[in-house]
């Protein structure tokens, strides 16, 4: 199995103001072939600048510092924005969260879904169509020949997501990035998007890197599991590791604020506190203030990143402290 | 739903078409256009045509209001319709009604290709400006500059310095006209390029040239039509407000600004002669800022204030 994406010490800033702010403070993951790796975190943890880090689609006031992103074996950092642009799209594809408003509302969706089939596959207009009507089917939508022809506002936003699907993997890039792309859609059309993001990835061998704060939607489709905390790594596992025996005290707190119907006692736990803004300044950890198990060295020591287990990794002194015992 | 007719343009003039008085204007307009290119063939005469015999003579209209039996003592025959001349005859005795058709002719002509002109300028600037912001100020304050001037005297003063012909004419009003457009097509732009879909286009591998011309333009159409339909309005004006001070077409070729300025000499023995190009200008200019009202109204409601 080849590494699609290998990230290593990434280190993203904002400025804001005339000061620059870390979002990402160093993270590193990978990505394999026909895998998805599920990327877990409140609003404001990172999980989006990782995103858009890694497609070179930083606003204007965000710049990558340092750190390294692979893309097939491939440096991205030290391509120039015009080769990044050609990488895009071609070998790396990404699906949005909002399918209303990820089209072009002007165009009709055989025009933007066969744009990028004849700008990285050098199709003719009418091969890209034939391309693009089959790939509709796919993704299971009825009658693409009509649907190619209508306008976004003419559908419904579980189609559009499709249809974005279809627009991104036609190309088949060997990484999809998706950005959140079922909060917006409902439950059973969630259901549907996700049994078909499995279903390309194994058709193309694509790796997946999946954004979302829904840990149902992470237990339905991921291999893997990355929790990240404001710009921090915290855990990674395999999808079993990490629900049945989490270690952080984050993802412990996050699985407890999921409620359960299973259960009697519908308790939910919130984690208590409210997560840190990227202006606050935190030593060492970063979860520190909100954690129950805080000691003074989590207030002044940046905890390493901690092997388990092969595959699964924590950083945290407490672990770490009770591991050494 | 309809899906035939999907395209949101389609849609837009359908809805446009709904409106009486907008298709009052479109219908006048329609007609106007068709009628003064087609002038050398609907127009009686010839526009340099001069008849000596029948100088300044009324229109149609004489054959209520004035006396038309020869034989009442308070007959004058110099005030009687001429048959075939149907809004009268002009100092020279030249036919009214065929200069007013020709006359027309430059008019929308310079009306259309200033704006044009203006248009393609500045929607490319706005554009520019709009998505780099490194171009966004050197674009915006040379705009500013032009937006200072009031317009007509910045027309004058690049007449003044080009040449007193229909072309500088058309040049100096299309120029005029750029700053409107980029302006307003700078604003679509800076919205426009954070919505979901350009930067999605963006992740697609998409060229800026791709993303500004295609995706972007796209949507500040509605906008362009609007202020295009506008700007033909005043472009219309000024080119006949320049000929009316002898800055825009030169005689003979007719023009209805320079129509009215020879008239104004007659204003007591043929107030015809101011009337009927003012009434031409008028009507036409009051057709496309209505017409440009409604498609404000339907095409981008946000423009209005």
């Amino acid at each position: 199995m080849g590494k699609v994406l290998e990230v290593k010490d990434l280190v993203t800033t904002f400025r804001i103001g005339k000061k620059e702010y870390e979002v990402l403070r160093g993270i590193s993951f990978d990505i394999n072939e026909n895998e998805t790796v599920c990327m877990v975190g409140e609003s404001g943890c990172g999980k989006s600048v990782t995103t858009l880090s890694v497609m070179d689609l930083l606003p204007n006031n965000g710049r990558v510092v340092s750190g390294s992103i692979k893309l097939n074996g491939q440096e991205l950092t030290e391509l120039s924005p015009k080769e990044r642009n050609a990488l895009r799209g071609k070998q790396m594809g990404m699906i949005f969260q909002e399918p209303m408003t990820a089209l072009n509302p002007l165009l009709t969706i055989g025009r933007q879904l066969t744009e990028g089939l004849r700008l990285h596959k050098g199709l003719s207009k009418e091969e890209a169509w034939k391309v693009a009507v089959t790939y509709l089917e796919k993704v299971g939508i009825a009658n693409p020949e009509t649907r190619m022809k209508q306008y976004p506002f003419q559908l419904s936003g579980g189609l559009r997501q499709r249809i974005m699907i279809a627009m991104v993997m036609a190309v088949e890039p060997s990484l999809l990035i998706a950005d959140e792309p079922t909060t917006a859609l409902d439950v059973t059309i969630q259901k549907q998007v996700l049994v078909l993001l499995n279903k390309l990835k194994k058709d193309v061998s694509t790796g997946i890197l999946f954004i979302t704060h829904d840990l149902g939607v992470v237990a339905e489709i991921a291999d893997r599991v990355i929790i990240l905390y404001s710009g921090r790594k915290v855990e990674e596992g395999s999808i079993e590791a990490i629900f049945a025996k989490p270690l952080h005290p984050y993802t412990v707190g996050l699985m407890k604020a999921v409620p359960n119907v299973d259960e009697d006692d519908f308790d939910i736990q919130p984690i208590p506190g409210t997560f840190p803004n990227i202006t606050e300044e935190i030593g060492g950890c970063r979860f520190h203030p909100r954690c129950p198990y805080a000691t003074e060295r989590c207030r002044t020591e940046v905890p390493a990143e901690l092997e388990i287990e092969p595959g699964h990794t924590v950083s945290c002194h407490k672990v770490e402290e009770e591991r050494g015992k | 739903m309809d899906n035939k007719h999907g395209n949101p343009f389609v849609v837009a003039f359908r809805k446009l078409f709904q409106n009486k008085l907008a298709t009052l204007c479109f219908v006048i307009l329609i007609i106007e256009i068709v009628a003064v290119v087609l002038a050398p063939k609907i127009a009686p005469f010839g526009y340099e045509e001069q008849n000596p015999a029948i100088k300044l003579r009324p229109g149609f209209w004489a054959q209520w209001t004035v006396v038309t039996d020869p034989n009442d003592p308070d007959y004058d025959e110099s005030q009687q319709y001429v048959p075939g001349h149907y809004l009268g005859t002009d100092e020279y005795g030249r036919d009214v009604f065929s200069r007013l058709l020709y006359g027309g002719r430059v008019s929308l002509m310079v009306g259309f290709f200033s704006t044009l002109m203006g248009l393609v300028v500045g929607v490319v600037c706005g554009l520019l400006a709009g998505y780099y912001k490194r171009l966004d100020n050197p674009i915006m304050r040379v705009m500013d500059l032009l937006f200072t001037f009031p317009g007509i005297l910045l027309a004058m003063l690049i007449i003044a310095m080009l040449g007193v012909n229909t072309f500088n004419a058309m040049l100096a009003i299309s120029i005029w006209s750029i700053p409107s457009f980029a302006r307003m097509v700078r604003g679509k732009v800076l919205q426009v390029k954070e919505e979901d879909y350009i930067m999605a286009t963006r992740s697609l591998g998409a060229k800026d040239s791709r993303i500004i011309f295609v995706h972007i333009l796209k949507n500040c159409l509605p906008v362009i039509i609007v202020i295009a339909t506008m700007r033909m309005a005043t472009s219309i004006i000024s080119i006949s407000t320049l000929s009316y001070l002898g800055m825009g077409v030169t005689p003979p070729q007719p023009e209805w600004g320079g129509m009215i300025a020879a008239g104004k000499k007659f204003l007591w023995d043929a107030p015809s002669l101011i009337f009927v190009p003012g009434i031409a200008v008028m009507v036409t200019v009051i057709c496309f800022n209505i017409l440009g009202d409604k498609l404000r109204d339907i095409l981008d409601p946000s423009l209005k204030d």
